[in-house]
């Protein structure tokens, strides 16, 4: 299996001094679904922040064997999606059209093929028919889904998910698992939902203030009682 | 929540909500100036203007009622800046008003300059009230982009559109949130506590312009908005642009024997 994300050595503290990751070694191979676990605070959003270089630290950070650094960011950001926690924050256009054509429209793909990419990223979120819809009408589950889809039109290679589940009902974060799981790319999820880390992901990286405290399969970190209440969760 | 938009009534069916918004902008700024141009002693093409912004506002099915509250909201400003006209402009003299122990004196040219400054913005209020209330806000920017109004007023606008309804969201929950702990009294201090609140609700607003900005930045965004749009300019916006035109002349026209 290819490498497809190494990390070395990578730390980063935000300008009030407070250190959110410290010295983080992680690698990740095609296809593979990892869930980052750990409490309130612990550096999980710093974590998926680095990998398209949204926020850059001190260390190394590569994908697809291409450094995060200026020159490589564009084909970067192509490869890797990052979707927010709070979808407002993901869906700033008007409507449910433009935001999913942003990133497509980014990409400089010609008008009739970004039209049939929003068209079928909508089917497969089960959206489609809601394309002028204002995005602040939309119910929280509904903005998820439009959401993942303003990534999946980029066709990203790695998918890197902040907190899925956060605030659904239910239903909803049933049927939002159902949909992660029919993704083909490689998923990064970042969590404190370990029912939801359980059902998808085959490898768990626990991280609490910054640090790494534990890594391996799902079973293995999830099944450890004590180490979990250690952590927080 | 829910709050009433500033295109409430943009998805009604009428002959003027069917034209291009390139054609309703231009029309609506040609008003506007038209309006501005006019001295403000004919008072004949002012009501001629009116009656056909009131034509306009007929066609579109937009309630009359809703109009005029929505064209009470610019009095306010009008009255700051017109309240002291009559008494500042020098002139003939129309009378004398007496304030307690202060004379003041009005006179005719201050008065026509306060009837200027109502009647213009009034019916300046009312061509952008048509405009915006049967124009979609996505479609209206649709058309000022086609009109080339610089990319950055653009995004400026569709970001407050968007955002607007949910910094208002915000700015109810922590009122609620005030309210649920407040029993009453101490009114002065109260005012203290408003101003943390919008003091937070400033931040919170930073916050998440910041959040927007990473979310656009990790979709490739490199400070050159790109934009969609398959608005069409039809023979319909060609006919009523002329049409509108006649009829603008045709009241400066009027307005010259009336």
């Amino acid at each position: 299996m290819k490498k497809i994300i190494e990390i070395r050595n990578l730390s980063y503290s935000y300008s009030e001094g407070n250190v959110a990751l410290d010295k983080i070694n992680f690698e990740a191979e095609e296809g593979e679904r990892i869930g980052i676990v750990g409490p309130n605070g612990a550096g999980k959003t710093t974590f998926l922040l680095h990998l398209n270089g949204i926020l850059r630290g001190k260390g190394g950070v590569k994908i697809f064997g291409l450094e995060v650094k200026s020159a490589n960011l564009y084909t970067i950001r192509k490869m890797v999606g990052l979707i927010f926690q709070d979808p407002d924050d993901q869906l700033f256009s008007p409507t449910v059209f433009d935001d999913v054509a942003f990133g497509p429209l980014n990409m400089d793909l010609p008008p009739d093929e970004v039209e049939s990419r929003v068209r079928e990223v909508l089917r497969e979120v089960g959206m489609l028919g809601f394309e002028q819809k204002f995005s602040y009408h939309l119910s929280l589950g509904e903005k998820k889904r439009v959401a993942i889809a303003t990534v999946l039109s980029m066709r990203p290679e790695i998918l890197a998910f902040d907190e899925p589940t956060a605030n659904l009902d239910p239903g909803m974060r049933r049927s939002l698992i159902k949909l992660l799981r029919n993704l083909q790319m490689t998923l990064i999820i970042a969590s404190h939902d370990l029912s939801m880390i359980e059902q998808l992901c085959t490898r768990v990286l626990l991280l609490n203030k910054g640090k790494i405290m534990a890594e391996g399969s799902t079973s293995e970190i999830l099944g450890n009682k004590k180490l979990m209440e250690e952590n927080g969760l | 929540m829910e709050h009433s938009f500033i295109d409430k009534y943009s998805k009604l069916d009428s002959p003027i909500h069917k034209l291009d918004p390139k054609t309703k902008i231009i029309s609506a700024i040609i008003y506007i100036v038209c309006v501005v141009l006019t001295p403000p002693q004919a008072i004949a093409e002012f009501i001629l203007f009116f009656i056909f912004i009131l034509a306009m506002l007929l066609i579109s099915k937009v309630p009359l009622r809703f109009v005029m509250k929505r064209s009470l909201v610019i009095f306010p400003f009008i009255l700051l800046v017109v309240v002291f006209i009559p008494f500042l402009k020098k002139g003939e003299l129309a009378g004398f008003l007496n304030v307690g122990t202060i004379h003041l004196a009005v006179s005719y040219g201050g008065l026509w300059m306060v009837w200027n400054v109502i009647v213009k913005s009034f019916l300046s209020v009312l061509a952008m009230i048509l405009l915006g209330s049967t124009t979609n806000f996505q479609i209206l920017l649709k058309g000022l982009e086609q009109l080339h109004l610089p990319k950055v007023f653009l995004m400026t606008l569709a970001f407050m559109y968007r955002y607007l309804f949910i910094i208002v969201d915000e700015a109810m929950r922590m009122e609620r949130a005030h309210k649920s702990r407040y029993f009453g009294g101490q009114a002065l201090r109260q005012i203290r506590i408003f101003s943390n609140i919008i003091g937070l609700l400033f931040i919170r607003a930073y916050e998440r312009g910041e959040r927007a900005y990473q979310s656009m930045c990790a979709r490739g965004f490199d400070r050159e908005i790109k934009t969609f749009s398959r608005v069409k300019f039809t023979l319909r916006d060609g006919a009523y642009l002329c049409l509108f035109l006649a009829v603008m002349a045709g009241v400066k026209i009027l307005g010259v024997y009336l």
